[in-house]
């Protein structure tokens, strides 16, 4: 539809916990802006997830700015429906200007600003937040192109629970959180479930009496920051811990699994006619997460003893290794199994299909540095991002990561639209000196973000 | 097959055919015997230098040692800022592959009556080093593809030199090696 839908300074795309962070931050500066949401607010939570599915945060870590969990079970793990409501509940708290069912189908740089193209007329601004998500699509390893068409291939966010499965066997590629949770799920129904494991994250759901999250918190795990790392791809590609948020605060691991019968084989190295080939990797891969969970536990002692008022835990310990069968299965005839579904918890990507801005990587990767969207060395023009993983702080794709990339990001979004106005300013009155004006080394959006960001 | 015109008895691409196929028939009987272990011992010299040597191995049940031991050096070529003392390790790769499918080209010819008059083998492995630079992490380290292609002169038709390269990738070990997955364990002694 090309009817005008009207101007405004900012317009935030999506209306999860990441836009409505922006957006609570925007109001707070009197930025006038609209969200504008393909769905309803919450939409990823209620059309994408599972439904067993509760958060592996526990609920007082469901903090927004200006907004925080106040029922009567902080240490307990919203449902959907619950982080759902949460996430509405903030929207009605400061009246976010949302504007439902209206999908953006394109985005465009003018002369000054943006045209945001969307089923419901278009918007004119100054500077767009991109809050859309970063779990759009599902990233799919090439490999299952091979998958035989007899077999069905599915991705968690469309799996909801496995009455919808075959009632054959089951293999899950991917041991991040979603792997492991939906290989415990669907072994429980009675399907006979195969996990392919990759490079994992081990993790106890507590530590010493005290929820992991409490000691990532703490510790300031979840705080570090993205500048302050080498490998900067590597760091955002870890994936997710292997958590499941249940009543008795279980834990979940490859070893739990192989308790519940799940075969655990390495990573899916292949699929040749109708056998899946498993890389021999798995004991390493195994042993390296298992040394890089003893690192983090040790840096939790030390940060206990080191820092003062940390009492009432319980004493050091370690897990047991996890357990590697002593020769490891390298193929899987997905026939002669009878493996009827493959399940496909390799993480997802966000979708910029109607980002016509040219500020995507030969690889598709939204550039952008700390959420200043933009390739390296080219000034920023007021496209920003919120809710990528690891865009910021490590917590950056937590709910509660939320609150100070969206002051980080209103701060730079500020300062931007004042320097604008500033020039624009200049321009009309004093047109000679525009020379000087632009010739004012504008730092580049790197420098930008050290100055507004690197606090 | 279809050499009628040779006498199978006078075809000699020195391979002991008789040999192998009373080994196999002794294994078969005694599978044990049939588990050998394959060994190398590897010493770091400098920088990407290392050197690899080879003698002893078991099987038949018991400690074997090759005639003499033989060394090898792996080193990296100096665009890679390493001074180029041998080899780099995934070209040992191919040695292992192109030995192993010849070797197996001459016995499968012999099996079959087929005299060889010459065996080229010229392989090639891609690989694009994003993947060991950690540049980019979709981008596998090893080997992305291997052509090897045989230049077989012999007493036998395209067809059947085609059929004898084919069932020499079926029995290779390296090749088997390479082209599935094996368990493999990396440990700190
Ligand atoms: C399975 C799973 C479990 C998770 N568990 C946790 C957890 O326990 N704790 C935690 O802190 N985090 C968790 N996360 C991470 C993160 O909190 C969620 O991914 C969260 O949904 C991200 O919020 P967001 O606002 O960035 O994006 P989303 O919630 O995805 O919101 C983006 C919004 O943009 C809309 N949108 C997208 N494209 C368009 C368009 N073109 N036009 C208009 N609207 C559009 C979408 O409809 C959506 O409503 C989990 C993620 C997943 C996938």
């Amino acid at each position: 539809m090309g009817s005008d839908a009207g101007t405004v300074t900012t317009v935030v795309i999506g209306a999860g916990h990441a836009g409505l962070a922006i957006s609570q931050r925007l109001s707070g500066q009197s930025i006038d802006h609209v969200v504008l949401e393909r769905g309803e607010i919450a939409n990823s939570w209620h059309t994408e997830r599972w439904d067993s599915l509760r958060l592996l945060t526990p609920n007082w870590q469901n903090a927004l700015p200006g907004y925080r969990y106040e029922g009567g079970d902080p240490d307990g793990y919203s449902t959907m429906p619950e982080i759902s409501k949460f996430i509405n509940g903030y929207a009605k708290s400061f009246a976010a200007p949302v504007r439902p069912n209206t999908l953006v189908t394109s985005v465009k740089k003018t002369g000054d600003g943006y045209l945001v193209q969307t089923s419901a007329g278009i918007w004119k601004c100054r500077s767009v937040v991109l809050a859309s998500g970063a779990c759009n699509k599902p990233a799919i390893p090439k490999i299952a192109d091979a998958l035989p068409a007899s077999i069905r291939s599915l991705a968690p966010m469309h799996y909801r629970n496995p009455a919808q499965l075959d009632t054959g066997g089951v293999l899950i590629v991917g041991a991040s959180a979603t792997g492991l949770q939906l290989a415990q799920e669907i072994q429980r129904s009675g399907r006979q479930v195969t996990l392919a494991v990759g490079e994992h994250v081990r993790m106890p759901r507590t530590y010493r009496g005290r929820d992991i999250q409490w000691w990532m918190d703490a510790a300031g795990i979840l705080d570090r920051k993205i500048v302050d790392e080498d490998d900067v791809l590597r760091a955002r590609r870890v994936p997710s811990p292997q958590l499941i948020g249940t009543p008795d605060r279980e834990s979940l691991d490859l070893n739990v699994l192989t308790g519940e019968g799940v075969s655990i084989v390495g990573r899916l190295a292949a699929i040749r006619e109708e056998t899946a080939l498993f890389s021999g990797s798995l004991r390493n891969c195994c042993a390296m997460a298992d040394l890089k969970l003893n690192r983090l536990l040790s840096e939790f002692d030390e940060f206990a003893s080191t820092t003062p008022g940390i009492d009432n835990i319980e004493l050091p310990e370690r897990l047991m290794p996890t357990q590697v069968a002593q020769r490891t299965q390298l193929k899987l005839n997905l026939s002669q199994q009878n493996v009827r579904t493959v399940i496909w918890a390799t993480g997802y990507r966000p979708d910029y299909t109607w980002l016509d801005v040219p500020v995507l990587d030969q690889k598709g990767k939204l550039c952008h540095d700390g959420g200043v969207v933009g390739k390296a060395g080219v000034e920023s023009d007021g496209l920003y991002a919120m809710g990528l993983t690891y865009m910021r702080r490590r917590k950056s794709s937590f709910i509660y990561g939320a609150t100070q990339d969206a002051m980080d990001i209103t701060e730079h979004l500020y300062n931007f639209l004042d320097r604008d106005a500033w020039q624009r300013r200049n321009k009309s009155l004093v047109s000679n000196s525009i020379r000087r004006i632009e010739n004012i080394p504008q730092s580049t959006h790197s420098a930008n973000y050290r100055r507004f960001g690197g606090i | 097959m279809n050499n009628v015109a040779i006498n199978p008895n006078t075809i000699d691409n020195g391979v002991n055919v008789e040999a192998l196929l009373g080994a196999r028939e002794a294994l078969t009987a005694a599978p044990a015997a049939a588990r050998f272990q394959w060994r190398a011992a590897c010493e770091w010299v400098r920088g990407t230098h290392s050197r690899t040597s080879i003698q002893s191995f078991s099987g038949l049940g018991e400690e074997q040692s090759h005639k003499t031991s033989t060394s090898f050096d792996t080193d990296h070529p100096e665009i890679f800022a390493s001074e180029d003392a041998g080899p780099t390790p995934v070209e040992y790769v191919l040695v292992g592959l192109a030995g192993c499918l010849t070797a197996g080209v001459a016995a499968v010819a012999q099996n079959r009556g087929v005299q060889l008059h010459s065996v080229r083998a010229v392989l090639s492995g891609d690989m694009d080093i994003q993947g060991i630079l950690g540049i980019d992490p979709d981008v596998r380290n090893g080997f992305d593809n291997i052509v090897v292609k045989f230049d077989i002169d012999a007493d036998a038709s395209r067809a059947d030199i085609e059929a004898i390269v084919a069932q020499s990738q079926k029995r290779s070990a390296v090749f088997d090696a390479i082209a599935n997955p094996t368990d493999i364990s990396v440990v700190v002694a």
